[in-house]
């Protein structure tokens, strides 16, 4: 109950200006293509400089909070997720823009990021050492069948056809091979020099995403008809609560996957959105809903997004070991001030640690009241002419991945996959599922290469990949999600009929 | 607009001029930018904001420094962009990462090697230190020699990836004992390293001095030893691997410093390597180091190419069988 005993901290006039002022901020940024969390953060680190520890922290974690859920905007009104996190907000969020209810899809994603995110702010107030424990669990194999519990879901997500789904998987997999390789230090397909380091995560997420809006844009522009703006009714927020609340299993399932997706080192943030997505679908009597604007979609991403900030700070604030790029950032901001995480943290600063967490949970919720704000204004966003819009998303997304890494290279990447992408979805290919397979591609290799090379060192393959509570768990789960897709792919054919087959 | 164009281009050939023709007594300018070659938040990262920031001091070089992060494949994506496509004017400085990238310019496969760049001033030393879990067995070197003694290649040992100070520590040891342990490294760098340690993953790690610095004052791991000449300020109680009987050099301590790209002028090196040491001694630097737990070893530009050049012998004849 430490916690609360600071909590008049947050509310002195300088830290709760910090406060707004990173979570507008945040907003800003997060909306915008390209510039993920993590960028944000970074940007933030030398104005910490200046001031002191809890500030600079509450100035940092409001930004990681705000930005996080900020990205829903683009990823809804655009079709461009800000960050991998936005992915699975894409699904549900832009075709329930598409039908005019832009508005209700904004107010749900920000009532379901505050719900989800002081959930998992609060996980991190109570039961951080539990937590720790658990975060630390995942070794290299656990990691490995993880990646593959994902590449089991690839082929459902977001596709009318499984087989287009894997398939735009697996070049999602092979892309992720390309550049240098981490652990061996091969270099793979590198027939360009913009491809030395990879493709960027952030780069290849606005060219699948946004190139194939831009030329759609343009080319419904030469059209009159065409050129009418996508209509945005005003919804109550009244009416968002009460949507809010009859989809308490969406909810409570993006939540709770979110929460703990959201601890594992390393993995965090990226698939929380996805998987949480792919589990409320399946636990959903409207199951063929997802996809065509079902609000449960919607709130089961941006629910798991935002619960996964809470925790995914756990490992940092324990055991000093940053488990995710932003948390990375974060180590650099406690650090300057010379305070290292850990118990040195909370022993010696908990002034420090306890407004930092405070100011993140006070975070959530100014973050909602702005979200909501900025939900009424989203009409004005879409009252933009498509040719103009066209032209402003592509002036984003250029300088979106120029400043990921401040490389032409990866703006040629982001343009030649968008175009790539712009002739897949005219074969019924869709983007979400290859995004996938590039996030997990690496997770799945790298973990399996380094758990090989301890096996081999140790006790063998079969008994490293294949014993212990844990992997069992997993690939039961594994082979139950397969079980699964096969199921449903078999009982959705045998009331297909050939012609629908065959378009 | 013809008529304005070339005025705009007679003026910029003015400036430059000038600029050489002085001796380039008034470098810098205008605002510097140092290249990182690793990310925003990663231990090179923070360090060189830290040493530039009093970069527009009167007494430094009157001009700020702003930090480029070019991130990617080990820094092997930065240091190639420097060395190929880096303006060699004495507006574009890079930080350096000694053994990394002499150690991937000896493996091949980058556009770079020693000779592409000119050293400035080094501000950083970070050794590499074995560590073992806080419940291992293990609580001397020794202990650890003496089970890898026993068990060839049984002793897994993480580490932030090839041709790293870490590699080249493990490579060391294993020269020095005449044993054979199992390096794994770790996507994800140093961080991932340690957690493989604190986790129970594999039985010991070599990892960054400031890194293991922290980990073991929270209590997760026991450092065992320093892979460096002398002990450490941070650390007076562990002993260097000479002290406790492997005979490991610093080769793999992790140097870092500022660069420029070869075909800079003489004159602008020179003035940058009278300066920038000086720099890195401000008070507020050192205080903002020490208070990091990065320790700080500045050497200037001569003994920088005395020690890179001692590097790419070691590194040439310790990566030849591999």
């Amino acid at each position: 109950m430490e916690f609360i005993y600071y909590f008049g901290d947050v509310f002195t006039p300088i830290n709760f200006g910090l406060l707004l002022l990173g979570t507008i901020g945040g907003l800003i940024l997060g909306a915008t293509p390209g510039l993920s969390p993590t960028m944000a953060v970074a940007l933030l680190i030398p104005f910490t400089f200046q001031l002191e520890a809890a500030q600079g922290l509450i100035l940092l974690g409001a930004a990681y909070t705000s930005t996080v859920a900020g990205g829903a905007v683009s990823a809804i009104l655009l079709k461009i997720p800000g960050a991998p996190a936005n992915i699975a907000t894409t699904l549900d969020g832009h075709t329930m823009a598409l039908k005019g209810e832009g508005a209700k899809a904004l107010q749900l994603s920000f009532l379901s990021s505050a719900v989800g995110g002081v959930f998992g702010v609060l996980l991190l107030i109570f039961l951080t050492p539990v937590l720790a424990k658990w975060a630390l669990a995942f070794g290299p194999s656990h990691l490995f069948w993880l990646a593959i519990l994902g590449v089991t879901v690839i082929g459902s997500l977001d596709s009318n056809s499984v087989v287009k789904g894997l398939l735009s998987g697996c070049i999602g997999l092979w892309l992720a091979t390309i550049g240098f390789d981490d652990i061996m230090g091969a270099q793979r397909f590198i027939f360009h020099p913009s491809l030395g380091g990879g493709i960027n995560i952030i780069a290849a997420l606005i060219g699948l995403f946004a190139i194939p809006q831009v030329i759609t844009m343009f080319a419904k522009g030469r059209k009159d008809d065409g050129a009418e703006a996508i209509q945005v009714q005003k919804h109550p927020i009244k009416g968002a609560i009460t949507e809010l609340l009859r989809n308490k299993r969406a909810m409570g399932i993006g939540t709770l996957t979110g929460s703990i997706i959201g601890l594992i080192p390393g993995v965090g943030g990226q698939i929380a959105g996805l998987v949480a997505y792919d589990q409320s679908k399946k636990f959903s009597p409207d199951r063929d809903k997802f996809g065509t604007g079902h609000p449960e979609g919607l709130i089961a991403a941006e629910s798991a997004n935002n619960a996964m900030v809470g925790p995914s700070l756990v490992p940092l604030l324990t055991l000093s070991i940053p488990g995710s790029p932003t948390a990375a950032v974060l180590l650099g901001g406690l650090l300057i001030h010379g305070i290292f995480p850990g118990t040195d943290l909370f022993d010696n600063h908990p002034d420090v640690a306890w407004t930092f967490i405070n100011s993140m949970l006070i975070g959530q919720i100014l973050m909602c009241i702005f979200g909501l704000y900025v939900a009424g204004m989203a009409a004005k966003v879409a009252q933009v002419p498509q040719s103009m819009m066209a032209a402003i998303v592509l002036g984003l997304a250029v300088f979106g991945s120029y400043s990921v890494q401040s490389s032409m290279g990866d703006v040629y990447v982001m343009a030649s996959l968008g175009v790539m992408m712009y002739f897949l979805e005219r074969f019924g290919f869709s983007a979400a599922p290859l995004v996938l397979g590039l996030i997990l591609g690496p997770i799945a290799e790298s973990n399996f290469i380094q758990g090989s090379m301890i096996a081999s060192a140790t006790d063998g393959m079969a008994p490293y990949f294949l014993t212990g509570t844990l992997n069992l768990f997993l690939i039961a789960v594994v082979i139950a999600s397969i079980l699964y897709s096969g199921y449903m792919e078999l009982r959705s054919r045998r009331y297909t009929s050939k012609e629908e087959i065959m378009e | 607009m013809k008529k304005l164009l070339a005025g705009a281009a007679i003026a910029l050939m003015g400036l430059t001029t000038t600029a050489s023709a002085d001796g380039h007594a008034n470098y810098p300018e205008r605002p510097m930018m140092m290249m990182v070659s690793y990310g925003a938040g990663g231990a090179t990262d923070f360090q060189a904001r830290i040493v530039t920031m009093t970069a527009g001091n009167e007494d430094a070089l009157g001009m700020p420094i702003a930090i480029l992060n070019k991130p990617g494949a080990g820094g092997r994506v930065g240091w190639n962009w420097l060395a190929g496509q880096a303006e060699a004017d004495g507006y574009t400085l890079g930080a350096y990462n000694v053994p990394h990238f002499i150690a991937q310019s000896i493996k091949g496969g980058v556009e770079y090697s020693a000779d592409s760049f000119e050293p400035i001033a080094n501000w950083g030393a970070d050794p590499a230190v074995l560590v073992v879990g806080k419940d291992s067995e293990f609580n001397t070197l020794e202990d650890v020699v003496t089970f890898v003694k026993a068990n060839p290649g049984k002793l897994t040992t993480s580490g932030a990836g090839l041709f790293v100070g870490h590699h080249i520590a493990a490579l060391q040891m294993e020269k020095a004992g005449d044993m054979k342990m199992a390096y794994i490294p770790t996507k994800g760098g140093g961080a991932a390293a340690m957690k493989a340690v604190i986790a129970g993953d594999v039985m010991a790690g070599i990892n960054n001095l400031s890194d293991a610095y922290r980990a073991a004052a929270a209590g997760n791991v026991k450092i065992l030893a320093v892979a460096d000449l002398e002990r450490n300020e941070f650390l007076p109680d562990v002993p260097t691997m000479k002290e406790a009987g492997l005979d490991v050099d610093n080769a793999s301590v992790n140097f870092r410093g500022v660069m420029v790209p070869k075909g800079t002028p003489q004159g602008i090196i020179d003035k940058l390597a009278a300066t920038v040491p000086m720099m890195f001694e401000n008070s507020r630097v050192t205080g903002k180091m020490k208070a990091g737990g990065s320790p700080m070893h500045v050497m200037t530009r001569d003994e920088v190419l005395a020690m890179w050049a001692a590097r790419e012998e070691t590194l040439k004849e310790l990566l030849a069988g591999l």
